[in-house]
């Protein structure tokens, strides 16, 4: 088994867990955290690949990371920024009992 | 086999961030995941990337989520079930994604390539290709980031405040 072939596993395994924790959690913010470690996950499968691909000097899947990065930021903060205002409007942050868009 | 070492620590900070109770322990394990994949990252020799993700992540993401908790009055555990009521169909979902991806990838031909000599990844070499080559995408993350700025500011402000 190469090196590739675990970080590829260690990046499922990052993305499956994210998915149960955005799918399964009743509270906003640990399903943004969910989305967070997926996002990581995608991060990972690019590094692993610019490392043990056939072009490194390249450094496409380095800059796709960096610039993942810096979408993943601004997605956290207007997230947050949403959760923050949804907090204000209904009082909670379980998205159980969040089911109407007004009033 | 530091390379384990830093998985194992991933996957137990991913798992302790999904399954605690006090999402602030919560925050403490994301903390720690992220911490192992940036390990991960300088393991695999992307320096520039690894650092990225110690400053993005763990200085500001988790910073910013654990003022949210705070702000939302989150932080003390809640007596009732933190599972939402889907969770048999999502168990299902999430169980079917991670075997599907499992078999791709242990059936592929990546796992029988050879493993190549560690490519250099200099400063140098980042900001010629953030310069000249990635010059654009750059320059729209920079926007981008300016109108999440700006669209996050709008969104939280206090609806009262905004009307005066």
């Amino acid at each position: 088994m190469t090196s590739l072939t675990s970080c590829l596993l260690l990046s499922a395994l990052l993305f499956a867990i994210g998915l149960a924790g955005a799918l399964m959690r009743r509270n906003a913010i640990l399903v943004l955290i969910g989305i967070e470690l997926m996002l990581n996950a995608a991060n990972l499968n690019f590094i692993a690949f610019w490392r043990y691909g056939p072009n490194p000097e390249a450094l496409t899947g380095m800059m796709f990371v960096i610039f993942s990065i810096g979408v993943a930021a601004a997605e956290a903060a207007v997230g947050l920024a949403l959760i923050i205002s949804l907090y204000r409007h209904s009082k909670t942050t379980n998205i159980d009992e969040v089911n109407s868009m007004r009033g | 086999m530091l390379f384990t070492i830093f998985a194992i620590l991933t996957v137990a900070g991913a798992v302790a961030a999904m399954s605690l109770r006090n999402l602030i322990h919560s925050v403490l394990g994301l903390t720690l995941a992220f911490a192992g994949l940036a390990a991960v990252f300088l393991l695999l020799g992307a320096q520039f990337v690894g650092l990225a993700q110690i400053l993005v992540y763990i200085g500001a993401v988790a910073i910013l989520v654990v003022f949210a908790i705070l702000l939302t009055r989150n932080a003390v555990a809640t007596p009732q079930t933190i599972i939402a009521g889907s969770w048999k169909g999502s168990g299902v979902v999430v169980l079917a994604v991670f075997g599907i991806l499992a078999w791709a990838i242990s059936h592929s031909v990546v796992s029988r390539q050879v493993v190549p000599p560690q490519p250099g990844a200099t400063m140098q070499q980042i900001g010629n290709a953030l310069m000249l080559r990635f010059a654009l995408p750059l320059e729209i993350i920079g926007l981008l980031l300016t109108a999440a700025l700006i669209g996050a500011v709008t969104i939280a402000m206090d609806e009262k405040e905004a009307k005066r």
